[in-house]
């Protein structure tokens, strides 16, 4: 059990890393302002499947706020929760999962893809723009905009990405019982 | 030293470097959320002349920090483009008239609440952003974990924090690595390959890169189990110093500015409106 968290701690620290690294060097910027077609997403995907909300909430919102950071700006708090969201929903999809056992069959791709979509819906379509009225009274029509285009383009490459590196990382993994006594 | 070139930390004598830690994040936090929560101009304006003052007691040149200014401006140019596209109204949504200036095209007229508007939320960004680049610029990386353990967040998280600083260089090489190893082998990623086919030779990249960032997971939690990292509730910090004088004042002054700008906003509402 302490051995566990030891290990989510530093989970989170190198997951921020990487979440950091691809999003801020690897981004490919889209036409809306603010948003990019962004990998870090897969990776939030695939570490908070493995080590559970708690991991994951944090390392979307250590990773963004970091990327806020060296752009030169105050983090923009409504999108830096928002990243945190999703890693905290996908993350309370974990236990259905069990990558770390190996386990990642038709049933847990579409686990992991549903939990993605559901995570990346309310983020994008509910946290984030009402915040970014809330606190900034940005106009309506377009935090809507942005945030179900982010949606779309996170969903896309979280669900794609992310489910096409689970099902490479789990092949090598050797799984539970799959050695056969001659 | 290595997050050094993340964060761009720029080491001076200045009275601003020589505050703790703990006393630039907890300003930094008080000071956002003081600008956050009013949109009241004249407030603004102060905040804004509070956090250039802080600009200039930290000795940084303009010059240094000119590329985060540039982006910001560029980032501020495209939102206000894309507020004016979506609504050209929002201004007399807010402040209740409608005054036009010239008339463009179709739906979009130039009206001098929109105008105030934009004007207003560019302020609003702008007011954080000297005191967002101070406290990246002057407060040094190894400090973090100690100063978010100082406002009271869990030294664990604190560490969390150090790792992700001490390993964004070496997870950059890595993915630089990587990536150029795999395009030598004919994975392409530019702008020939269909959309979907990019997406999918991401893996091949990625896969590679979170492989080994597990490897290293495993490495660094059993380094930090053997030093009995987590054993205690508390722990205490090289980098830590104590508070002096300056410190309390610091934040005494991000406290007070925090419960002017909450004060206003009670007391008179959000919007500072000239044209009622």
């Amino acid at each position: 059990m302490k051995n566990n968290t030891v290990k989510t701690f530093v989970a989170i620290g190198i997951g921020a890393a990487l979440f950091f690294v691809l999003g801020r060097f690897v981004a490919i910027p889209s036409p809306i302002a603010n948003t990019n077609i962004s990998l870090q997403y897969a990776v939030l995907g695939l570490l908070a499947a493995m080590y559970g909300p708690v991991a994951g909430g944090l390392i979307g919102f250590i990773g963004h706020t970091l990327i806020d950071l060296s752009w030169g700006g105050a983090p923009w708090w409504s999108w830096v929760l928002s990243s945190a969201l999703v890693g905290v929903i996908v993350g309370l999809f974990a236990k259905k999962m069990n990558i770390q056992e190996g386990e990642f069959g038709k049933k847990e791709v579409i686990t992991f893809a549903i939990s993605n979509v559901i995570a990346h819906v309310v983020a994008w379509c509910a946290l984030a723009p009402v915040l970014d009225i809330l606190i900034y009274q940005e106009p309506v029509n377009k935090v809507f905009a942005q945030g179900a285009f982010a949606a779309i383009s996170n969903t896309l490459t979280a669900v794609i990405v992310g489910s096409l590196l689970i099902v490479a990382f789990t092949k090598t993994i050797a799984k539970k019982g799959s050695l056969d006594k001659e | 030293m290595a997050a050094k070139t993340v964060l761009n930390y720029l080491p001076r004598e200045s009275v601003v470097h020589r505050l703790t830690g703990t006393t630039k994040l907890a300003f930094f936090l008080l000071f956002t959320f003081a600008g956050m929560i009013t949109y009241n101009t004249w407030l603004l304006l102060g905040l804004l002349a509070v956090s250039l003052a802080a600009f200039k007691l930290s000795r940084l040149h303009y010059k240094e920090v000119r590329f985060m200014f540039v982006f910001m401006l560029v980032f501020l140019l495209l939102n206000n483009l894309f507020i004016y596209l979506f609504d050209p109204n929002q201004g007399t949504a807010l402040y209740g008239t409608r005054t036009v200036l010239c008339h463009l095209f179709w739906r979009y007229d130039i009206t001098a609440e929109q105008l105030f508007y934009m004007f207003n939320i560019t302020l609003k960004y702008f007011v954080t952003l000297p005191v967002a680049i101070l406290f990246i610029s002057a407060t040094n990386p190894s400090e973090f974990a100690a100063s978010l353990n100082g406002i009271g967040v869990s030294y664990k998280i604190g560490y969390s924090v150090a790792i992700a600083l001490r390993y964004i260089p070496d997870i950059q090489r890595d993915f630089h690595a990587i990536s150029q190893a795999q395009q030598a082998r004919g994975v392409e990623l530019g702008k020939n390959e269909p959309f979907f086919k990019r997406l999918k030779n991401t893996v091949h990249i990625l896969l590679p890169l979170i492989l080994t960032s597990l490897n290293r997971i495993d490495t660094i939690s059993n380094a930090m189990e053997l030093r009995g990292f987590g054993k205690n509730k508390t722990r205490t910090w090289y980098t830590r110093r104590p508070f002096a004088k300056s410190d309390y004042a610091v934040m005494a002054l991000g406290a007070a500015l925090l419960a002017l700008s909450l004060g206003v906003t009670i007391r008179y509402g959000r919007f500072y409106n000239p044209f009622m």
